[in-house]
């Protein structure tokens, strides 16, 4: 298989969903021992429609309309992957993964560990996550700090159409369970995707813009507010960095800190909640590494709001971090405001 | 049934052969002597932790596991050791891994509770309860996909009956027509709880009809009956039919782990199980019916004796992990 993305490789428009789709398609094609498992993924075409028609081109065999029962299937998940199957399990929010942690967090997780070794368990679980669609509390949550904090997982999170395809790609290919948190208002955004195979590294962060007076650390669709906010901050003379942290765990310390030597100034922006977030973790890694010494102002970080996710639109904007947040922060961290 | 019952023969009697019947007593003389072993090293301070230990249960593993080859896959519960056993495992290794030696079946990551051995189909015991009971009927849809003939066989206790994992397995079980075969093994306790006071039902193998599932309640003391009704399962689920249910009947002689002090259950209660004890009973059965004689069949204990007696000389004698090697296996090794 191919590890690189190859550079004479046709590159279309496809939106996210429409990028994860291929992915899926080209696993199925490819590798026999893939199936994809989930609630209403079939002629539904899943909550979504990430799954769209792959029912009509696969067979139910190969894309499994799954009951309504979170742990038991992500557990025939475990099972399956176990024994030699490569499933791909879709819950239909990530919110549901709540009730299937047992299977992900005392089953995946350690399977490979408790075993000493003897078996391993290459599951993917795909997570529609976040805010900014109106379902509220119980729909709308951001869960990668969860999932990150557990050893064994590997957990991602796609910020463009494309990412989305290699990142979907290398986590099949990797022989251990990884999650992989789809932004469900990334879903309709359109982007540039190579055709076939292609595989965007776990692991690694990508600087998405340079800059020289200020490093936003960002995932997912922070990334999008973030380099609006640097768009607007430009025009002002200040040039922010900012990465594309594409996965949450094993966070990519090198990229983070190497900016960080070179900026002098971090904010950390995630969706989920601030306390004890993504961001947390960022901020400390670099406060305990030599890029400490570089530091020209404390670190800042815009996360999610200490309240469950909000129904009223105005609240619900109000509950996560958006483009201007990220603007005005940066602007005072550039400007030895803080 | 086409056997000929008018000479009170046991199924298990008809349907194995000498050596087969000869190796299941030896295997049950093994799991109980392995975890009076184990038991015995714990109080000597060679091994921490906690262990739950199933003498007393021994019809129950060996004879559900007669007709399983290592290309079937079992998974297991906390009361683990007699599948283990059952499933072909070597004690040595197993003592290694009670040990925390480097040479156990888990590089002594571990322990009791996590003890597995996939070579022999053996996916793992489980600390969770009810935590292997989805991974079975995953593992029974990868043979099912890939055109396999294997069948996987979840054990359970009468705790795990309660949990939600255990109405969601048998549902996806049965609608799939997954070759899977639940056994039950009702030792009347979850841990304190008494299984009649915290299940709506009198008999576990009541709630297959809620799965259109053949379910069926046997005496889990009788190797016969066990190995009876896993036939009929096995050869279910290897035709293509689909999942059953099978409750073994059975007793725990010891407390549910070592912090146990017995006080939901009597002394009378306990030794009132103890006279049935399900070793002395094949063994009998099988000295009745030409089998086995006396001799061979004390030849059969003695052999366990001794595996056991090597096998902790073994784990004694093994390394211990390296304290450096914390977060070895925690992820797949990446070729350099």
């Amino acid at each position: 298989m191919n590890a690189q993305v190859q550079i004479d490789a046709e590159v279309r428009e496809l939106s996210y969903a429409e990028a994860i789709r291929e992915a899926m398609a080209i696993a199925l094609e490819s590798d026999p021992a893939v199936v994809l498992m989930g609630e209403d993924i079939g002629t539904y075409g899943g909550a979504f429609q990430v799954t769209g028609d792959l029912i009509d081109r696969f067979g139910p065999e190969r894309v499994m309309d799954t009951p309504i029962s979170e742990l038991g299937g992500a557990g025939v998940a475990v099972g399956a992957a176990l024994t030699g199957l490569k499933p791909i399990f879709e819950f239909q929010f990530s919110d549901f993964a709540a009730l299937a942690m047992e299977q992900i967090v005392n089953q995946a997780a350690k399977l490979r560990y408790m075993l000493g070794g003897e078996a391993e368990v290459p599951v993917v679980f795909r997570m529609p996550s976040g805010s900014g669609t109106g379902a509220a509390a119980q729909h709308s949550q951001s869960f990668e700090a969860w999932f990150g904090h557990v050893p064994g997982l590997k957990v991602v999170q796609p910020s463009t159409p494309a990412e989305a395809k290699g990142l979907l790609l290398a986590a099949l290919a990797d022989p251990d369970p990884v999650i992989v948190f789809e932004h469900k208002l990334l879903y309709k955004m359109k982007g540039p995707v190579p055709a076939g195979h292609y595989i965007t590294p776990i692991g690694k962060a990508a600087v998405v813009r340079p800059g020289q007076h200020v490093t936003i650390v960002a995932s997912a669709i922070m990334v999008h507010r973030a380099l609006e906010a640097a768009l607007r901050l430009a025009k002002e003379g200040i040039e922010a960095e900012v990465i594309d942290l594409r996965t949450v765990r094993p966070l990519d310390r090198e990229t983070i800190i190497a900016s960080v030597k070179k900026t002098g100034k971090l904010l950390c922006v995630y969706e989920g909640v601030k306390t004890l977030g993504v961001g947390a973790e960022i901020s400390a890694l670099v406060a305990e590494s030599e890029a400490f010494d570089y530091l020209d102002a404390p670190i800042q970080r815009l996360g999610g709001a200490e309240a469950p996710i909000p129904y009223n639109p105005d609240l619900e904007r109000a509950a996560v971090p958006q483009s201007p947040d990220i603007e005005r922060v940066a602007r005072q961290l550039a400007k030895g405001e803080v | 049934m086409m056997r000929d019952t008018t000479e009170n023969i046991p199924f298990a009697i008809s349907q194995f052969s000498p050596a087969q019947l000869r190796e299941a007593l030896r295997k049950m003389h093994l799991i109980r002597l392995f975890e009076e072993g184990a038991e015995e090293s714990y109080m000597r301070g060679l091994i921490h932790g906690t262990m739950h230990l199933s003498i007393g249960q021994e019809a129950s593993a060996v004879a559900t596991c007669m007709e399983l080859t290592d290309a079937d896959k079992i998974t297991s519960t906390h009361r683990g050791h007699g599948h283990c056993i059952a499933k072909g495992a070597d004690v040595g290794r197993m003592f290694a891994e009670f040990f925390g030696k480097e040479t156990g079946y888990c590089h002594g990551r571990g322990g009791s509770m996590h003890i597995a051995d996939v070579k022999t189909g053996n996916l793992g015991a489980n600390g969770i309860v009810g935590g292997g009971l989805p991974i079975a009927v995953g593992a029974a849809l990868t043979a099912k996909r890939l055109g396999r003939d294997d069948v996987t066989v979840c054990f359970f206790g009468d705790g795990a009956n309660n949990e939600g994992a255990f109405h969601e397995a048998l549902n996806m079980a049965a609608i799939w027509k997954l070759p899977v075969i639940f056994v039950c093994e009702n030792n009347k306790y979850g841990m304190s709880t008494a299984a009649a006071y915290a299940t709506a039902v009198p008999n576990i193998a009541d709630r297959a009809v809620a799965y259109s599932m053949p379910g069926v309640t046997v005496d889990g003391n009788d190797f016969s009956a066990v190995a009876e009704a896993l036939h009929e399962a096995i050869a279910r689920a290897r035709a293509g039919e689909g999942p059953s249910l099978v409750e073994n009947l059975t007793y725990r002689w010891r407390g549910h782990s070592k912090s146990d002090r017995n006080r939901y259950r009597t002394k009378d209660e306990i030794e009132e199980w103890m006279t049935r004890d399900p070793i002395a009973r094949f063994r009998a059965e099988l000295i009745a019916h030409g089998v086995l004689g006396e001799a061979e069949a004390d030849a059969v204990e003695v052999e366990a004796k001794d595996a056991v007696a090597a096998g902790i000389e073994f784990a004694r004698q093994s390394p211990t992990p390296a304290v450096t090697e914390v977060t070895k296996f925690v992820h797949a090794e990446v070729a350099a």
